[in-house]
């Protein structure tokens, strides 16, 4: 049987053999070594494999207005979700009839969720509302597979000031791309302050972090919640907003395309913020936000257009109240100063047109009467300045007496999307005119607030802050406190002084209430209260002149400001004064005793259907 | 007979059984975590894999003992009977047996399945021991090879023909046998080590690389024998054949391989191409092994196991529990038993004054090796998803059976060594 020759022939080949089992054995060892020692993706793979984050949503903070009046809270919404590979012999029929869906609609998202994943949830409908979730929550046992998921969105308390709260949505592939904090299917403030606002807004998301198994089942909570966190609430925000003021001037607006404005001198505090025609916010909640939003884009009206920070108008003759005072400043306009006017303005060939009213006219007469022959004068002899070597020069310390009301230059605020208005630089002229080529006659228009010139409605309630404080004024802005914190941003709290001494700024005041005792705006007098104003009538090359009135009341000790612009209305006085008037009565008074008066501005109709004012 | 009996006890290699039986028992625990349920916590649960597993485990141990009560020379004088027996139960499952996970190689009796091809392996290393130790001459004769080739090739056919190719890839381990006894030339053996090797590169690496690395070789090897014409043409006549070689593996696996053949090779390349489909087992296999760390997540602690994240997992799969529970250090453990007991059989069976008695030992010894280098390349990613158990851990009856067969026999043939020539 054995054969002794064959086994010595091959015997040193059981070491071989064994050779090749050792080798195999430390080359799996080292293997291993590597996936399990020193590579730990698989560590981490295998807790993603086998935990759920689910995040819990935060309800956004809420928002008052200045008097602690809830206007901005949160509705609970759900979203249904569906994990695919967990659907299982459901009735689709019934299913679809809770939801308002067909089949097909049906068959489509499932297949869409399934290329997500089949064993993680995807959404299946999103937000749906309370009652339509009080009649699926009872046969939501019946279809395994899907569950809820509780949102809150947003719910205004009334159908206003949609373009200071600005609205939320679902944050898109760019913010996720770039800010780790959001994660798809979080909301996220996309103007108003809703965006200025997100980070206080927002609240902190929670999380569960569940066991699953490879099916994706349920296994019970991870570590028994000891991660899990729930989520903390956005925090709350009162606005400077009065709503009831707002809600009477969006009132007052109604039918008109324009713009008001009420700022608080004293401290900056924006009381009413309106923009005509607006919408309803409630419009941009929930599942049809993104249909209403495209009908409103559509809108020929244009409501997006948040005119109270984005048009840019000529102020008109309320422009006569700064270049007066620049003009007190530079000591041409003294107590001496008499203008006559015989209905216009005449030099070389430039003809300002002016009105019938008493002549000559002082410093006090010519802004009661809004005389254009005396603006068109101040003006010039501001510039014609025999200290200044140049017209340029001239020019911009006009300029930079202009800019320190804070024109041509946006507030950065807590508002967002403002526009700064427009006040060109000598550089301006100079390109279109040869730097020689150009004299205080050839910019006379600037002198009467029209010509290169453009200020938002804000920036007008700002001038008349500016001069119910004699001379400074405060940001103005919507904020007024943020739960929790003490402070408001320093920047609000800080005092933004004009280059004209405040003693003008007195006369001015006296002026501006001559206007409404026995000027332009007898109109938009009040019983009791005493109002300092200045109209405004500014042309404009597509139609009917805007309306334009700035006023601050009451004279003494002064507790509201505000601008109003009416596009397309014709004279300052006749419909603009008298909104401020009526707006003013309601601050100050909280009632209208002149139902009349108020009745001639609701019926007042100035929608004519052709395109946007901008200049 | 009776002292004949108690005489074989005393000589049994008692290292060898430890091994097994602390094998079993590892491997028991392990199927219990993986296939662990609260709701049926008792390890003897005979309606879970466990409680089966316990039963088989306690066949196995009747029938080791009931081979060491056997006479020896049976295996031996019945070496032919049995092998045929075994090559028509093949026959006959393919026939009339059952169909499980697309492999109609079962018996289905009672609760259990059995699979009559594990038995093959025992059959074939028995046929084979007989016929090489029965030839009288002293060279090989290319007839006698072609015999035992037959031998080997009649019932991989067969098992290959009921679609289970992963255990019929295990009859090549008898290479290792017929390496050691003469029938394979050293020459053929690292041909085929390198043949394997270039494979798994060509579906790895790009050809033209690889026939570039081989180039690179071949010149530095040409330099080196610059002044020895004969080794120079060699090594020109070896680039060439390799290169082709290289080619062809490519060309043939990109024009003849079917869709789901190609999917399990390229899976093993990269399993991230498709992490839910052919190349999940793999990627979960690894991800549990690899979440283990260096000492592991402890007993019953393994979340990747439990949660059914890797499939097959108390049968084909079991080393991941093993991995994922004992990390490392119990990896090391494991490997290292199965070295000690591979070396161990060697050992053994050059201990053998009897031919019969060493091919059966070195048959045994490549079969485990086999499945050992499979079953676990195969979860840590080194070799294609084939579906071979790992003895003495995997669930499973028919393996560890035809296994403890396989070992009870060796080590009674061992007990016998001197009463056999
Ligand atoms: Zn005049």
């Amino acid at each position: 049987m054995l054969n002794q020759q064959n086994v010595n022939a091959f015997n040193y080949r059981k070491r071989i053999i064994i050779a090749i089992f050792l080798i195999i054995a430390v080359i799996y060892l080292g293997r291993l070594f590597q996936i399990q020692v020193l590579d730990h993706s698989y560590k981490a793979s295998a807790s993603s494999n086998i935990t759920r984050h689910i995040t819990n949503y935060p309800a956004r903070g809420l928002i008052y207005d200045r008097n602690k009046e809830l206007i901005v809270y949160n509705e609970p919404y759900y979203d249904l979700m569906v994990v695919p590979g967990q659907i299982k012999n459901i009735d689709t029929t019934e299913f679809c009839s809770y939801l308002g869906i067909d089949n097909k609609t049906f068959k489509a998202r499932v297949l869409k969720a399934r290329e997500f994943a089949v064993h993680l949830p995807s959404v299946f409908e999103k937000q749906i509302p309370n009652e339509e979730y009080a009649i699926l929550k009872e046969k939501l046992y019946k279809f395994p597979g899907f569950f809820v998921q509780p949102r809150t969105l947003r719910r205004y308390s009334k159908p206003m000031a949609a373009h200071i709260f600005g609205y939320v949505a679902e944050v898109g592939p760019e913010i996720t791309k770039n800010d780790p904090y959001y994660k798809p299917r979080d909301y996220i403030g996309i103007s108003g302050i809703e965006k200025s606002y997100e980070e206080v807004l927002r609240g902190q998301k929670g999380v569960n972090i569940i066991l699953v198994d490879a099916m994706g089942r349920d296994m019970g909570s991870f570590q028994k919640g000891k991660y899990d966190e729930s989520a903390v609430s956005g925090t709350d925000i009162f606005l400077t907003l009065d709503a009831k003021l707002q809600e009477y001037g969006e009132k007052l607006m109604q039918n008109k395309r324009g713009s008001i404005v009420a700022i608080e001198p004293s401290t900056g505090e924006i009381l009413a913020l309106i923009t005509s025609p607006s919408y309803d916010p409630n419009l941009l909640v929930g599942r049809s936000r993104a249909s209403h939003f495209r009908d409103l884009q559509n809108d020929t009206l244009r409501p997006l257009f948040n005119r109270a920070l984005m048009a840019q108008y000529p102020p008109g003759s309320a422009f006569k109240i700064v270049n007066t005072l620049i003009g007190m400043q530079e000591g041409i306009v003294t107590t001496n100063s008499r203008y006559s006017c015989p209905g216009f303005y005449r030099s070389g060939n430039i003809t300002v047109q002016c009105r019938n009213h008493p002549s000559p006219v002082d410093q006090i007469s010519s802004i009661q009467y809004s005389c254009n022959t005396a603006s068109s004068i101040i003006f010039r002899n501001t510039l014609d300045n025999s200290k200044f070597t140049s017209m340029q020069q001239a020019f911009n310390n006009w300029r930079n007496h202009v800019l320190s009301f804070g024109f041509g230059r946006i507030f950065n605020n807590d508002l967002p999307y403002e526009l700064p208005g427009l006040v060109v630089s000598s550089e301006y002229y100079d390109r279109i005119y040869g730097t020689r080529g150009w004299r205080s006659l050839t910019i006379i228009s600037l002198g009467i607030g029209q010509g290169e010139l453009g200020t938002t409605p804000l920036q007008l309630a700002n001038l008349a802050a500016t001069v119910a404080n004699k001379g400074y004024f405060y940001t103005p802005h919507i904020v007024k406190a943020i739960e929790n914190i003490d402070s408001i941003n320093p920047k609000f709290t800080q005092k933004h002084t004009t280059s004209v001494d405040s003693i003008h700024f007195a006369t001015m005041t006296n002026a501006m209430w001559q206007v409404t005792l026995g000027g332009t705006a007898r109109f938009a007098r009040i019983e009791g209260i005493e109002i300092a104003g200045k109209t405004g009538t500014v042309q404009n090359p597509h139609g009917e002149n805007h309306s334009v009135f700035i006023a601050f009341a009451p004279v003494e000790n002064p507790k509201i400001a505000i601008s109003v612009v009416v596009e397309n209305a014709g004279y300052g006085s006749t419909w603009a004064a008298p909104i401020a008037s009526l707006m003013i009565e309601q601050y100050l008074t909280g009632e209208i005793k002149r139902s009349w008066y108020e009745k001639r501005i609701l019926d007042a109709y100035f929608l004519k259907p052709y395109p946007e004012v901008k200049q | 007979m009776k002292q004949g009996f108690f005489h074989d006890f005393r000589n049994i290699d008692k290292t060898t059984v430890l091994i097994f039986v602390v094998m079993l028992f590892i491997g028991w625990l392990n199927i219990y975590a993986a296939g662990y349920k609260e709701s049926h916590n008792s390890i003897f649960d005979i309606s879970q894999n466990y409680g089966k597993q316990f039963v088989w485990i306690l066949i196995a141990f009747v029938l080791g003992f009931t081979v060491m009560l056997t006479d020896v020379k049976f295996f031996i004088a019945f070496a032919y009977p049995i092998f045929i027996t075994i090559m028509l139960l093949l026959i006959s499952v393919l026939l009339f047996g059952t169909e499980i996970n697309s492999s109609k190689s079962w018996f289905q009796i009672g609760g259990f399945n059995i699979q009559p091809s594990e038995f093959a392996k025992f059959a074939t290393a028995l046929a084979l021991g007989k016929f090489i130790s029965s030839i009288k001459s002293k060279t090989i004769t290319f007839q006698n090879r072609i015999k035992a080739f037959s031998l080997i090739f009649i019932p991989f056919a067969m098992i290959l023909l009921q679609n289970d190719a992963g255990t019929a890839l295990v009859f090549s381990a008898f290479v290792f046998m017929l390496y050691r006894e003469g029938y394979i030339s050293g020459l053929l053996l690292s041909f085929a080590v390198t043949a394997a090797f270039l494979f798994i590169l060509t579906l790895v690496m790009n050809e033209f690389i690889i026939i570039a690395i081989l180039s690179i070789i071949a010149i530095i090897a040409a330099y080196v024998l610059r002044n020895k014409r004969k080794e120079i043409f060699l090594v020109l006549g070896l680039f060439i054949i390799m290169s082709a070689y290289v080619y062809s593996v490519d060309y043939a696996f990109e024009k003849f391989l079917q869709p789901h053949q190609k999917n399990r090779i390229e899976v093993l390349i990269d399993s991230k191409i498709d992490p839910l489909g052919a190349g999940y087992n793999l990627n979960q296999s690894k991800i549990a092994i690899g979440s283990g760390g260096l000492w592991g997540k402890g007993f019953l602690k393994g979340t990747q196991t439990k949660f059914d994240f890797v499939p097959e997992q108390s049968t084909d799969f079991i080393f991941c529990t093993i991995g994922e529970e004992w990390g490392w250090a119990g990896s090391f453990v494991i490997i290292s038993l199965y070295l000690f007991l591979l070396i161990r059989i060697v050992i053994i069976a050059e201990k053998q004054r009897a031919l019969f008695s060493r091919i059966f030992g070195y048959c045994l010894a490549g079969m485990l090796f086999f499945h050992f280098a499979i079953n676990i390349g195969m979860t840590i990613g080194l070799v294609p998803v084939i579906g071979i158990p790992l003895p003495f851990f995997s669930y499973g009856g028919s393996s560890l059976l035809a296994f403890t067969v396989m070992i009870f026999v060796f080590l009674k043939l061992d007990a016998k060594r001197l009463d056999l020539l």
